[in-house]
């Protein structure tokens, strides 16, 4: 998840955004330049299911119709944040390269819709957090530990990861690998003992 | 310290003495049980267990790791044999320099590679793979007609290089793999395939999360999280990304994944 273009898109989309408020809509605008679609669309899901489209591309060139869709379920796991959908007017497939490009865009829109997500059930990360990423079998594994140990769900246990490695400036593997030791107890808002 | 211990899973024993009849059976044995789990209900990450399960059962090796491509130039670890961290960090430290890295970019299997003179090739990975007491490594590449989709990653502690058969035993190990990733579509367009490959990767993240909320809820290390699992997914005849969906949502705990009888 956390390629270099991942981070480059996150980036660009947050200097679009100083207060965040705008970086859906930032990603979605961004994808549509970046790839020769005709349009994007970010829909949010929630544990209670489908929660709706968060944010669209204005489809004003669309008057020939859909002939194209390609739609990108978002999830790390268990965790289902949502899809990110892009269409166009023309059909046929994304080449490799354009597929990689949209991967990105798909990733960076996973970072974007967990912490939609979780805000919904009103736990906030730092925005900044959203740049604190990282795939290895540690981080979920514990994600997994913390679920039961905070008594929350996987997506803001995977949040509250982080947002703690966020805040304490280290990598969300070492902070993961010290859950799964049982040495860090991260809804701890102190000091590690 | 670990490394040496990667157990063969099953307890089963490749039966080096009773000579090559008995490799030669286990072995079509192995293939008609992996091309019948390539029917409806076919659950790609357990497959994917199973056939580095069988790598180290078939072959001459100790520990294998299975790594995908996530089609944005990062190869993923998504099945792997030994649950000792030091190992999982050994598969996912390639990433970065290593035999499967190699192997993933020239398409071409990297076969009895001694790590004794590989140090400067690859210098954070051969450090951290002789230290785990490995001897020598092989990677086998997954192709897709001219692409590579992936790499097969043999450790073995014994230094002794592995036979041409035993190295078409990895092989075909690695195209039965990729077969059974794709799951007998025809795999038109990068998209059908960026379905599959994704597809893969978050079942693995998904058993991942499961095997931390089960070892948390049941207070038992990762491995026999995942042991729990796998067994209840045996006798249940149930896909075991199904077993960790449930495990994660609650609705498996420890008592229900426990082995009724104790014979597992």
């Amino acid at each position: 998840m956390a390629s270099i273009r991942v981070t480059e898109i996150l980036a660009a989309v947050r200097a679009g955004s100083p207060d965040g408020s705008a970086m859906a809509g930032g990603l979605v605008h961004a994808c549509a330049r970046s790839l020769p679609v005709s349009g994007v669309g970010l829909a949010l899901r929630t544990a209670k299911g489908p929660a709706g489209s968060v944010v669209a591309t204005d489809g004003g060139t669309l008057a020939a119709g859909v002939a194209a869709v390609f739609a990108f379920p978002r999830r790390v796991g268990a965790i289902h944040v949502g899809v990110l959908d892009l269409y166009r007017d023309a059909p046929g497939v994304l080449e490799a390269a354009e597929l990689t490009e949209a991967l990105s865009y798909a990733d960076a829109a996973t970072l974007l819709l967990l912490d939609l997500q979780t805000r919904a059930d009103g736990e906030a990360m730092p925005l900044d957090a959203l740049a604190v990423s990282d795939d290895r079998a540690e981080v979920h594994r514990a994600t997994g530990m913390l679920s039961v140990r905070a008594g929350i769900g996987p997506a803001e246990a995977l949040s509250l990861l982080h947002a703690r490695a966020f805040a304490e400036q280290r990598s969300i593997r070492d902070l993961a690998h010290d859950v799964v030791r049982g040495t860090v107890d991260p809804t701890d808002e102190g000091d590690d003992p | 310290m670990t490394g040496p211990e990667a157990a063969r899973p099953d307890g089963q024993s490749p039966g080096d003495q009773e000579g090559a009849m008995t490799r030669e059976r286990r072995l079509a044995e192995v293939f008609v049980a992996l091309a019948d789990t390539l029917v409806e209900e076919f659950d790609v990450v357990e497959f994917l267990q199973s056939l580095t399960d069988r790598a180290v059962e078939l072959v001459d090796i100790d520990a294998a790791g299975l790594l995908l491509d996530d089609q944005r130039g990062v190869l993923k670890l998504v099945a792997h044999t030994d649950e000792s961290m030091r190992l999982l960090e050994l598969f996912e430290l390639q990433t970065d320099g290593g035999p499967c890295l190699d192997c993933f970019a020239t398409g071409s299997m990297l076969a009895n590679v001694d790590l004794a003179e590989a140090r400067e090739r690859w210098p954070v990975f051969t450090e951290a793979a002789l230290g785990l007491g490995y001897g020598i490594v092989h990677a086998v590449p997954m192709r897709l007609r001219r692409q590579v989709i992936g790499a097969l990653t043999l450790f073995a502690v014994d230094r002794s290089p592995l036979s041409d058969d035993q190295l078409g035993v990895a092989q075909a190990l690695a195209d039965i793999a990729t077969i059974g990733l794709l799951h007998q579509r025809a795999v038109r367009d990068q998209v059908v395939l960026a379905e599959h490959l994704q597809t893969a990767l978050h079942s693995r993240i998904l058993i991942e999360q499961a095997k931390g909320v089960l070892a948390a809820r049941a207070g038992v290390d990762v491995a026999t999280a995942f042991t729990l699992m796998r067994s209840h997914s045996r006798r249940r005849g149930a896909p075991l990304t199904s077993v960790a969906e449930a495990v994660v949502a609650g609705a498996l705990g420890p008592g229900e994944l426990q082995p009724v009888d104790g014979a597992g």
